[in-house]
C-alpha cells in the first residue's frame, strides 16, 4: 500500500462519503420544486411516465440484466398488474389503494413465476421464447374474458378511485407524487437486493451458470426468483401506467410493442445496473419528444411529420446497434466515465 | 480520445443551444380559433390517415379562406404525431389542451381508439370535449354520465343495427329474417367485440341465427375462420374487420367460395385501401359507411375550385380525393365547424373555449337544409345531438366496390336506436357506479 | 371427416408459408449463429422495393433483378457496419442489434417507399380447387411448390458448390473455418444475401395474399415457434416445424377454439412449442449444445 495521497484523508472526502449530495439535490427537486412549479403537461406526459417507465425497466433489469435470462414478455407482467389492481381496487375497495397495489404485484409475481418454470429446464432464445408465449397469451386473456374489465363494451379499465386515506390523487400532483413514492421505495428495495446474496447469485448465473451450479448455488430456485420478482416489479409499473398515467387502459397498452419499448430502455440504459434504467427511461421517453419539437422549431411543418417519424425510428435502430457496439454496459457506463473524468479534472493541475 | 470528448461536447452543446436560440415564432394569437390535429403519418395505419388530415385540412382551409373563417372567426391548427398510440395521444392532448398562443381549444378529436380511451376521463375533468366519430366508448352516447365524451354519428351499436336493416331490406322485410343466418367475423378485439352484444339482442328479436367468429390480431391467416364459415354456410357475412385483416378476410373468402357480394363490411373495412390488396376477389363487396366515398358531392366541387386547383391541398396523391377516409375527414371537420358555430350563437361571435365547446356540440342541429348550404347534403347525415343523446344521428349507407370504385347502393338507413339504448344505459349507470359519478340532470340548457 | 382433412391439408400448406420465412433465419443463424429479427423487416423492404418498381412500369423479372440487387448490397452494408464490429459478442448481443437493425430497416422502407398499402399481383389465381370432396387452395399449392424449389436450390447450394461447403465448415467451427483460410466476412456476406433472396420469396408469397403493408414485417413472430420445433440450425427442420405449426394452428382453431372463446392463433402455437421445449430442448433436428465450464 502506498502513502496515502492527501485528498484521500481531508474532511471534505469524508462528507462527499457520507452524503450523497447529488442524490439528495435530486430527491429535493422531485419532492418541492417538481409539485410547486411543475405545469399538467411536464407532470402528466413526462415526468410520470418517465417514472413508469423507469419502474418497468428496472423490473426488466433484474430479470434480463442480472440474471441474465432474456424476456421480451415484459409487457404481459405489466398486465397482470393494471388487472390485477383494478380486480382489486373494484372488488375489494375497502382494502385501500397501497394494498390493491401490493395484491397486483403479488399476483404478477405469482404469473411470473408460472412462466418462469421452464426457465430450469431451457435457457437462451429458447427461453425468450417463452416469455413471448407469455406475452401473446396474457394479451390474449385480458381481451378475452370480460370479467376482468368489468363487462364494460370498450375493453378497457381505469381507476375507479385513487384515493389515499382520503386525499384524492386524481390530480397530474397527487399521482405525480404516488408514482414518485413508489418508484423510490421499489429502487430502495433493488438496491439492496442486488447488493446482497441474492443478487449475487444472480449475476453469477448470468455470467456463467453452469460455473454456479457447481459451485452450489440453486440455480433453477434463484431463476425462478428472479421472474417473481421482476414481475413484481413489472406489475406494480404496468398497474401505475394504467391509472396514474393513461387513466384508461386495455390490453393493447400492453402489446409486444410495450416489451420491445422496455427491453431497449434497458439496453442502452445499462443493462446490469440500476441508474441505468433511469437513464435509458429518460432517452426512451424525451427523445420523441425532444425531435417532435426540434422538427416543428426547425422546419415548422414544412417537412412531412411522417418522413419526421420514420427518421425517428432509424436514429433509434441506429442508437441501439451503436450503443451495443461502442458501450454496451450502456448510457450509465457514459455517464460513470464522465463523471469520473470531471473528478480527476480538477486534480489534473 | 480526450480531444474528441471535448470535442463531441461541444458539439453537442452547441446544436442545444441553436435549438434553444431557434424560438419558434408565435402562429397563433388569441382571436383565433385552435383546432388540434392529432394526427398519424407513421405506422400500420398511416396510409388512411394521411388522407383523413387532408380531408379536414382542406376543409379548414376551405372555411379560412372561402367563409372567411366561421362568423369572422379565422382558424388556426397544428398537428402532433400520434403514431395511433394512447401515450403520444396523452402527449399531444397535453401540449394542446391549454391552447396555442392564446388560441383556445374549443372541440378535440383524439382520431384513435387507444388515444381516445385513454384520454376519455382526462376531457371531463379539463372539461374539453372529446368528438370520437363513429369509435370511441359507446356508453358515452349517455350525455348525462359522460358529459365531455361525445362519440358522434354512429356508434358500433348503432351500426351494427343499421347492418341488420339493410340485410332486412334486402330479403325483402323484417319478418324474413326469421331462421336466417348472419356470421360476424370480427377482429378479436375491444373494437371487434362491441358488437357483440346489439347483435346478441337482435337475433333474439328478430329470430336470425347470430354465429360469431373470431380473427386473432393482425389477421394475416384466416383460413381457419373462413372454413368454418364455409361450414356454417351464413346468408351475410358481417366484416367486423380493420387494418389488414380485412382484405386478408375477403381474399380468404373468395378462396373458399363464399360470395363476395354476400359480405357487408363495417364502417372501418370500407376504404379502398381495404379492398385494393384483395385484387379481383373483391369485385361486389359491400360496406356501410357513414361518410361514403365520391368526388362529386357539392363540397367537392368547392373543394376544387377553391382548394385543388389552387394548389393548396394537402393531398400528397390527388387520386385519393373523395376517397372514404378523405370524406370522413371532411366529415371530422364539419362536425367540429358546425358545433363551434352552434356554440357562437349563444357566446357570441369569438373563439370558444370547452365548455362553450360542449354546449355547441349538444346543440348542433344539422338539418337536410343546413347540410346543402354546406355542400354536404347525401355526405353526410342529418345530426341533433341533445344532452341525454351524444350520438345524436345513427344512420350509415351502403357503398359496393365494383374493382376500381365505390358506388352507392342505398340512402340513408337508420337504426334502431331505441332498441339498444336500454344496452348503453345499463353500461353507463354500470360505469357512474364504479366511478361512484352522480349523473347529471339534463334541462334543457346547460 | 371431409372437414377434419380439409383443415388437415389446409394447415399443412399454410404452414409452408411460415417454413418460408423461417428458413431465413436458419441460413443466417447455421452460418453466424445471430438470431435475425430483423428478417421480417428484409421481407417487407424486399416486397415493397419489388411492387414500388413494378408499379412504375418495371418489367417483372428486371424488377425481382433489381430488387436482390437491392438486398445484396443491403446484406453487404449490415455485414459491414453491424455484424463486423460486433464479431465475437454473446448471442444476445447480436440478436439486440438486429433488433435496432430491424427498426432500422422498417423507418427506411416507409421513409422511401411510403405506407401506402399496394395490391400484389403474382399472377396466380387465388380460387378454390377440388380434388375429390376436398377443397384445396391453389395459391397455397403453389407457394408449398416454391418452398419445395426454395429448398432444394438452397441444398444443391450447401452441397455441391465450394461456397457451400465453406459455409458449412463456418457453421460448424469458426475457428477452424479460419485457420484453413476462409474469408469470414465474405462468407457472412454471402449468407445474408440468400437470406435476402429468401426473404424476397416469402415476402413476394406472402404480399400476394395479404397485400404489401406494414405488418408484414410481424409473420417473423409467426416463424420462432416453427424454429423451436423445427431446430435453429436446420433447414429440413423448418419445413417440418412450419408443416406442424400450420396444421396445428389450423385444427386447434378449429377443435379447440370454440371450447374458449377462439381466436387462439396468436399463443397456440407458441404453447406448442414450448411443449416440445420441455421433449426436445433444441427442437427436432437442432443441434443440442454441450455446456463447458
Amino acid at each position: 500500500m502506498s502513502i496515502p495521497v492527501a485528498h484521500e484523508t481531508a474532511p471534505l472526502l469524508l462528507v462527499q462519503r457520507r452524503l450523497p449530495w447529488g442524490l439528495i439535490g435530486l430527491l429535493a427537486l422531485a419532492f418541492i420544486v417538481v409539485p410547486l412549479w411543475g405545469n399538467d403537461y411536464w407532470l402528466n406526459a413526462i415526468l410520470i411516465p418517465f417514472l413508469v417507465l423507469s419502474l418497468a425497466g428496472l423490473g426488466l433489469n433484474l430479470l434480463t440484466g442480472y440474471t441474465g435470462q432474456t424476456s421480451v414478455g415484459a409487457a404481459g407482467f405489466m398486465a397482470v398488474g393494471a388487472f390485477a389492481t383494478y380486480g382489486f381496487l373494484l372488488r375489494l375497495p375497502e382494502l385501500g389503494l397501497p394494498v390493491a397495489l401490493l395484491g397486483g404485484g403479488i399476483i404478477s409475481a405469482l404469473v411470473g413465476l408460472l412462466f418462469g418454470l421452464p426457465s430450469s429446464r431451457i435457457k437462451g432464445f429458447y427461453l425468450m421464447v417463452t416469455t413471448l408465449a407469455a406475452q401473446f397469451f396474457l394479451e390474449w386473456l385480458f381481451v378475452k374474458f370480460p370479467w376482468f374489465y368489468n363487462y364494460g363494451s370498450s375493453g378497457t379499465i381505469s381507476a375507479p378511485k385513487l384515493a389515499l386515506f382520503g386525499h384524492d390523487l386524481n390530480t397530474p400532483v397527487g399521482r405525480y407524487l404516488l408514482t414518485l413514492v413508489t418508484v423510490l421505495l421499489l429502487t430502495w428495495a433493488a438496491v439492496n437486493l442486488v447488493r446482497s446474496q441474492v443478487g449475487r447469485n444472480w449475476m453469477a448465473i448470468r455470467d456463467m451458470d453452469t460455473a454456479a451450479a457447481v459451485v452450489g448455488i440453486p440455480v433453477a430456485r434463484y431463476k425462478r426468483l428472479a421472474f417473481a420478482v421482476s414481475s413484481f416489479y413489472l406489475g406494480i409499473a404496468g398497474a401505475l401506467w394504467a391509472f396514474a398515467y393513461l387513466g384508461t387502459a386495455s390490453a393493447s397498452s400492453f402489446d409486444i410493442n410495450r416489451s420491445f419499448q422496455i427491453l431497449f430502455i434497458i439496453i442502452i440504459g445499462g443493462m446490469g445496473s440500476i441508474g441505468g434504467n433511469f437513464v435509458g427511461a429518460a432517452f426512451i421517453s424525451l427523445l420523441p419528444i425532444f425531435l417532435s419539437h426540434a422538427g416543428q422549431a426547425l422546419f415548422g411543418g414544412s417537412v412531412d411529420a411522417g418522413q419526421l417519424q420514420n427518421l425517428q425510428k432509424i436514429i433509434f435502430g441506429v442508437l441501439i446497434i451503436v450503443f451495443l457496439i461502442k458501450e454496451p454496459e450502456g448510457l450509465i457506463r457514459l455517464l460513470h466515465n464522465l463523471r469520473e473524468r470531471l473528478r480527476q479534472w480538477p486534480l489534473r493541475f | 480520445m480526450r480531444a474528441s470528448l471535448k470535442r463531441s461536447l461541444a458539439g453537442a452543446a452547441f446544436a442545444l443551444a441553436a435549438l434553444a436560440g431557434a424560438v419558434p415564432q408565435a402562429v397563433a394569437s388569441p382571436d383565433q380559433q385552435f383546432i388540434p390535429l392529432a394526427t398519424y403519418r407513421v405506422g400500420a395505419y398511416a396510409s388512411s390517415g394521411v388522407q383523413v388530415w387532408a380531408g379536414m385540412i382542406d376543409y379548414l382551409r376551405y372555411i379560412n379562406e372561402v367563409e372567411g373563417g366561421i362568423n369572422g372567426v379565422k382558424l388556426v391548427w397544428q398537428e402532433c404525431e400520434t403514431e395511433w398510440t394512447a401515450e403520444k395521444g396523452i402527449e399531444c392532448y397535453e401540449r394542446f389542451k391549454n391552447g396555442l398562443d392564446g388560441a383556445p381549444v374549443a372541440v378535440y378529436q383524439p382520431n384513435g381508439a387507444p388515444a381516445a380511451y385513454a384520454l376519455s376521463e382526462r376531457a371531463e375533468v379539463d372539461k374539453i370535449p372529446l368528438i370520437t366519430l363513429g369509435y370511441g366508448r359507446t356508453e358515452a352516447t349517455d350525455g348525462t354520465v359522460f358529459p365531455y365524451n361525445f362519440p358522434v354519428m354512429l356508434t358500433f351499436y348503432s351500426e351494427a343495427s343499421t347492418l341488420v336493416n339493410y340485410i332486412a331490406q334486402r330479403e325483402g322485410g323484417f319478418d324474413k329474417l326469421k331462421g336466417k343466418k348472419i356470421a360476424t367475423v370480427y377482429h378479436d378485439s375491444a373494437y371487434g367485440r362491441e358488437t357483440l352484444g346489439p347483435l346478441k339482442l337482435l337475433a333474439e328479436k328478430y329470430g336470425f341465427e347470430n354465429i360469431q367468429i373470431p380473427v386473432a390480431d393482425p389477421g394475416n391467416e384466416q383460413s381457419a375462420q373462413w372454413r368454418q364459415v364455409r361450414q356454417t354456410n351464413p346468408d351475410w357475412v358481417f366484416l367486423r374487420t380493420w387494418g389488414v385483416s380485412t382484405p386478408v378476410a375477403v381474399k380468404t373468402a373468395a378462396r373458399f367460395g363464399f360470395p363476395v357480394d354476400h359480405i357487408i363490411g363495417d364502417i372501418w373495412a370500407s376504404s379502398s385501401e381495404d379492398v385494393l390488396p384483395a385484387g379481383a376477389s373483391a369485385k361486389g363487396y359491400l360496406a356501410l359507411t357513414p361518410y361514403p366515398a365520391g368526388s362529386d358531392f357539392e363540397i367537392h366541387k368547392r373543394l376544387k375550385q377553391y382548394i385543388l386547383d389552387k394548389g393548396h391541398s394537402d393531398l400528397k396523391d390527388l387520386k385519393n380525393f373523395g376517397s372514404v377516409y378523405y370524406n370522413s375527414g371532411l366529415v371530422n371537420a364539419a362536425v367540429a365547424v358546425e358545433a363551434i358555430r352552434a356554440g357562437q350563437a349563444k357566446f357570441g361571435k369569438r373563439p370558444l373555449n370547452g365548455e362553450e365547446g360542449r354546449w355547441g356540440l349538444e346543440h348542433l342541429n344539422i338539418d337536410d337544409a343546413r347540410l346543402k348550404d354546406m355542400g354536404y347534403l347525401g355526405l353526410m347525415q342529418n345530426l341533433k345531438l341533445s344532452c341525454r343523446d351524444h350520438e345524436g344521428g345513427g344512420s350509415a349507407r351502403v357503398q359496393q366496390w365494383d374493382g376500381a370504385n365505390w358506388t352507392l347502393v342505398s340512402d340513408w338507413i337508420a337504426a334502431d336506436r331505441a332498441l339498444l339504448r336500454p344496452l348503453i344505459d345499463e353500461k353507463s349507470a354500470a360505469f357512474a357506479k364504479e366511478k361512484g359519478l352522480t349523473p347529471r340532470t339534463c334541462t334543457g340548457d346547460e | 371427416m371431409t372437414f377434419f382433412f380439409e383443415t388437415l391439408l389446409g394447415g399443412l400448406l399454410a404452414g409452408t408459408m411460415y417454413s418460408l420465412v423461417a428458413i431465413g433465419f436458419v441460413l443466417i443463424y447455421k452460418a453466424s449463429g445471430v438470431f435475425n429479427f430483423a428478417q421480417g423487416s428484409m421481407l417487407l423492404f424486399a416486397a415493397l422495393t419489388f411492387v414500388s418498381l413494378h408499379d412504375q412500369g418495371v418489367p417483372f423479372a428486371l424488377a425481382l433483378l433489381l430488387t436482390v440487387i437491392v438486398m445484396i448490397i443491403g446484406a453487404l452494408l449490415i455485414e459491414r457496419l453491424v455484424l463486423r464490429p460486433l464479431v465475437n459478442r454473446s448471442q444476445i448481443t447480436l440478436f439486440m442489434a438486429t433488433l435496432g437493425l430491424s427498426f432500422i430497416i422498417e423507418g427506411l422502407a416507409q421513409g422511401l417507399m411510403g405506407s401506402q398499402v399496394r395490391a400484389l399481383d403474382l399472377g396466380i389465381d387465388d380460387v378454390p380447387l377440388f380434388v375429390g370432396p376436398l377443397m384445396l387452395s391453389q395459391f397455397d399449392l403453389i407457394a408449398a411448390a416454391a418452398a419445395v424449389v426454395l429448398v432444394t436450390v438452397l441444398a444443391l447450394l450447401f452441397n455441391k458448390t465450394r461456397i457451400g461447403v465453406s459455409l458449412r465448415a463456418v457453421a460448424d467451427d469458426t475457428t477452424a473455418a479460419l485457420s484453413i483460410g476462409i474469408n469470414l466476412n465474405r462468407i457472412w456476406q454471402i449468407v445474408w444475401a440468400v437470406a435476402g433472396v429468401v426473404g424476397l420469396v416469402a415476402g413476394l408469397l406472402w404480399g400476394a395474399r395479404q397485400g404489401v403493408q406494414f405488418s408484414l414485417s410481424l409473420v417473423v413472430l409467426k416463424a420462432l415457434p416453427v424454429l423451436i420445433i423445427g431446430g435453429f440450425t436446420s433447414i429440413g427442420g423448418a419445413i417440418v416445424g412450419g408443416l406442424i405449426v400450420g396444421a396445428a394452428e389450423n385444427l386447434a382453431e378449429v377443435y379447440i377454439g370454440p371450447l374458449i372463446g377462439g381466436g387462439i392463433t396468436p399463443w397456440f402455437a407458441y404453447v406448442l412449442a414450448l411443449a416440445f421445449l420441455y421433449i426436445r430442448p433444441a427442437g427436432l433436428f437442432g443441434e443440442r449444445a454441450i455446456e463447458r465450464v
